[in-house]
């Protein structure tokens, strides 16, 4: 693939912007439509645009890990929330505790967002792992 | 405790034999049979008094298995031969394959299997016993095969697992059957829930099924076949496994399931007759053999049929012969099987027509021959002559009923007496023919490891003879009393004055000598009579493994046949069928009940429409992409205007990525672009299409014709907020309340991704190398 010029020259807004909507909707997903596999398509949506762009080692690059590394440190997050609810022995695995503190506005924070950050993970993972085997040149 | 004592101790026994020196590896294993022969012979007396040892063992009552050991009479006779015969046996495998260094296998393999035996045989709880019962014949099937690298080994191994292990299946659907009618799976509370067994519809097929499989694990007549060919096996497995030892398991749980039994008729028309059948069978089949091993695994047939028709026989007396004639058989055929295998490795041959006159180089050889030949025969003063008596004692006293059987008897006795002649006097007695060639010297006694067993055993064969009072009351009265379910009275003399039984066993020894004199004319004619070769079960045992495995090939190649078209219609077509069939069978299609009032969000459907018809008519694959997305598309509007938000969203995303890895797999891969079916696979993918959509819009309408349960959805709307801090509650459900299926989820997606990655890279060309050095013609 051959991308032209103004493909190329836009395409970390074509990432970049699609990140932050994606984190955006991973946050609020809790009360407002959204959540951790939506979130982490239209993450894997921008991610797949800098690599029709840029090329797939470029997207890697940006992604720091590998994409099925990224699938594993998704999963292993996600169970990795559920421990705590190990610790009191009255409540089973993956029973999520909240806190919420007050810095200024009262913020609910919860396992359950670590959660879903997991499945954020594993679905940006499978999607970008997809699609860069696909496109893999023989370099 | 001090029952399963002896099995973890052998078990342990077992794992320090593989990992130690060959030499060490045999002694380990010596050791360990004693110590557990030890720890059983303390039991002996206790058991004698009637009181019976019990352990708990392998208990899971999660699952209703009862679990236990029990030590009772015919349980300790069984383990004092396993144990004991099982130490000779290592002593005598020590000396036969002094030259092999991977011998401790061989001595790793029979530890375990003396584990499962002793197991089997003291188990209290039926599923222990099977698990036992098929753990024997797993280390059989390795035992068998030890030397794996030739053929003959491998099919005889095969043969004698499947055998063994489909009579297992027979077996255990039996024991089931048994379990559910008594309610327990303890076999001391089956035999004492008799009358609820018996009573049960279901009773005389599980006594059938557990009849069969015990006549497979018992070489009776049909499935005699696996025994002799088993003889592919060194010579100290089958003097352990297929002489002593593992083909009485079946005996022992027809003795141990008589108390149940003993009365039916069936039951005892079966063993008798199938018993004395085997019998028959046996020995003249045995008459063809030249072959000193095969010879002996037919008597051993041979005997075991006398086993199972002698358990099966009325009169209480039978039992007391059975339990007799078990011990007298596993002494002198253990023997024999080891003074065979020592002239196979002194001379080099196991031909009885070859060899003649070796008691002048093997002299002890020949005296333990000697002695175990005359038990097998049935000469006094040996204990071969007091199990003889009282098998024709118990016979004669069931009167004019059983003339057969005292007729087939007779026979089968002579013919016994008949090869124990040429197992004793014809291969040891006499002038020396001409030293048979394939011997490293000249014959001679074998070691001491290998004289140790048969000589042992010979004596005390003519021990026991001696003193039969002692035998019988410490060993054979508390076994009677075990498989008869109640006291007997039994006492073993060797003199029983002149009767019509003595004159019995005069006029076969007479009939035996007389076969002997013939042995040598009868055998090439006997062998002659091709019609056995050809039509026996073992023929059919061949015939039907070969038609098993044509089956399995074309089942394979039709339903792999590699064409990826082929398993999506394949997978379509059986989805709509399945979903057809279950609306047929719950009484037709029902339609929802008040139809909605047509809005704007009709339009959808045309939408939908177009982009069908944009898939169907496309030219080229890239078309047909673009056309479905707009289906996916318009699918995300549709769950957008009635009411799912989170759906919608998550159909959107799904449908943009779908899209854009298609069109990069289309662009990448080597797919072909236009569509190169005929009219004719067109139609039919078409209609195969149509019957998957018209099939699963009949379920979704009968979905929504049922009546809706909105219990879960209150619930899940009322708990939301209050007890997990979410108004959202479809994602509320999946990050917290339902959180354990949304982690099977992504599991199952990272493992997608991981194959999907390694097919695309085993798919790719490798990397070009760099250039040789000679140019890029060399």
């Amino acid at each position: 693939m051959n991308p032209s010029l103004i493909l190329r020259t836009s395409a970390p807004l074509l990432l970049w912007m699609p990140l932050v909507v994606s984190l955006y909707v991973l946050v609020r997903g809790h009360n407002d439509p959204g959540g951790g596999f939506i979130g982490g398509l239209i993450a894997a949506g921008g991610v797949l645009f800098y690599a029709i762009a840029r090329g797939p080692t470029a997207a890697r690059a940006v992604l720091r890990l590998s994409p099925v590394a990224l699938c594993g440190l998704g999963v292993l997050v996600a169970t990795a929330s559920g421990i705590p609810a190990l610790l009191t022995p009255e409540t089973p695995y993956l029973t999520h505790f909240w806190w919420f503190p007050t810095l200024g506005v009262t913020l609910p924070l919860g396992t359950a967002l670590v959660f879903d950050l997991g499945v954020y993970l594993t679905v940006l993972g499978m999607a970008s792992a997809l699609f860069c085997a696909l496109v893999e040149e023989a370099q | 405790m001090m029952l399963a004592l002896p099995i973890l101790g052998v078990g342990i026994a077992a794992v320090l034999a593989s990992l130690a020196r060959p030499r060490i590896a045999s002694v380990v294993g010596v050791i360990a049979a004693l110590a557990a022969l030890t720890v059983y012979l303390t039991q002996v007396s206790s058991v004698a008094e009637g009181l019976i040892p019990t352990a708990a063992f392998g208990a899971v009552p999660a699952l209703g298995i009862a679990g236990g050991l029990r030590l009772d009479g015919l349980s300790l006779v069984f383990v004092l031969l396993i144990t004991g015969i099982g130490a000779l046996i290592l002593l005598f495998a020590e000396g036969y394959l002094a030259d092999d260094p991977k011998r401790k296998r061989l001595v790793a393999m029979l530890l375990v299997f003396m584990l499962a035996m002793l197991g089997a045989v003291t188990a209290d709880d039926v599923i222990v016993l099977f698990v036992f019962w098929e753990l024997t014949s797993l280390t059989s099937f390795l035992l068998v095969g030890y030397k794996h690298e030739r053929e003959a080994s491998r099919r005889a191994a095969l043969q004698a697992l499947l055998v063994t292990g489909g009579g297992g299946l027979v077996l255990l659907a039996g024991l089931i059957l048994l379990t559910m009618a008594a309610g327990t799976t303890s076999l001391s509370g089956i035999i004492a829930a008799q009358s609820a067994v018996l009573a049960d519809p279901l009773a005389s097929v599980a006594m059938v099924l557990i009849i069969l499989g015990c006549f497979t694990k018992s070489a009776q007549v049909p499935f005699h076949f696996w025994l002799p060919n088993a003889m592919a096996a060194p010579t100290p497995v089958s003097a352990y496994l297929h002489s002593a030892t593992m083909v009485k398991l079946g005996v022992y749980l027809l003795a141990r399931l008589n108390p149940l039994y003993q009365e039916e008729a069936l039951w005892q028309a079966l063993l008798s007759y199938g018993g004395i059948a085997t019998a028959l069978t046996g020995v003249c089949l045995a008459f063809r053999e030249t072959d000193l091993k095969r010879v002996l695994a037919y008597t051993t047939v041979t005997a075991l049929g006398t086993l199972v028709m002698l358990i099966g026989i009325a009169p209480d007396l039978s039992i007391t012969a059975a339990m007799t004639f078990l011990v007298v058989h596993a002494f002198y055929k253990a023997a024999l099987f080891m003074i065979a295998g020592a002239i196979d490795h002194a001379a080099g041959t196991r031909d009885a027509s070859q060899l003649r006159g070796l008691g002048q180089v093997m002299p002890v050889t020949a005296l333990a021959a000697g002695l175990a030949a005359f038990s097998m025969a049935g000469l006094p003063p040996f204990v071969g002559f007091v199990a003889k008596e009282l098998i024709y004692e118990a016979k004669l006293e069931m009167g004019s009923a059983a003339t057969g059987l005292i007729v087939a008897g007779f026979l089968v006795n002579a013919a016994t007496v008949a090869i124990a002649v040429v197992l004793s006097w014809r291969l040891f007695a006499g002038r020396q023919l001409v030293a048979p060639s394939g011997a490293a010297s000249p014959p001679h006694d074998p070691p001491l490891s290998m004289m140790v067993g048969p000589v042992v055993l010979a004596c005390l064969g003519l021990m026991a003879g001696t003193l039969p009072t002692v035998l019988g009351a410490v060993l054979i009265d508390p076994a009677v009393t075990a498989v008869l379910g109640r006291p007997a009275d039994v006492t073993l003399k060797l003199w029983h004055g002149f009767n019509a039984v003595l004159a019995l066993s005069a006029a076969t020894v007479t009939v035996g000598i007389v076969l002997y004199l013939l042995w040598e004319r009868l055998v090439p004619r006997l062998k002659a009579v091709s019609l056995l070769d050809r039509f026996g079960p073992s023929v059919g045992y061949e015939h039907w493994l070969a038609a098993t495995l044509r089956l399995a090939t074309r089942t394979t190649t039709t339903i792999q046949h590699g064409s990826l078209t082929g398993y999506v219609r394949t997978l379509v077509l059986v989805m709509a069928v399945a979903c057809l069939g279950m609306l047929i069978l719950r009484g037709g299609v029902a339609w929802p009940e008040g139809g909605a009032s047509l809005d704007a969000r009709a339009g959808l459907g045309g939408l939908m429409l177009i982009g069908l018809g944009g898939t169907v008519l496309a030219r080229t694959a890239l078309q047909a992409v673009l056309a479905m997305g707009l289906v996916g598309f318009t699918t995300a509007l549709v769950f957008l205007m009635f009411g799912a938000p989170d759906v919608a969203f998550t159909q959107f995303a799904v449908e943009t990525l779908l899209v854009v890895i298609l069109t990069t797999a289309l662009m990448r891969l080597p797919i072909q672009g236009r569509d190169g079916r005929s009219r004719q696979q067109k139609l039919g993918d078409a209609g195969v299409a149509l019957l998957c959509g018209v099939a699963v819009a009949a379920v979704l309408a009968a979905v929504l014709a049922s009546p809706f349960d909105p219990r879960l959805s209150v619930w899940f709307g009322a708990e939301s907020l209050p007890a997990a801090h979410g108004r959202n509650v479809v994602n509320v459900i999946l990050v917290d309340f339902r959180a354990l299926d949304t982690l099977g989820e992504i599991t199952v997606l990272a493992i997608a991704a991981f194959a999907v990655v390694a097919l695309l890279r085993s798919n790719r060309p490798p990397a070009p190398t760099a250039p040789s050095p000679q140019g890029p013609l060399a």
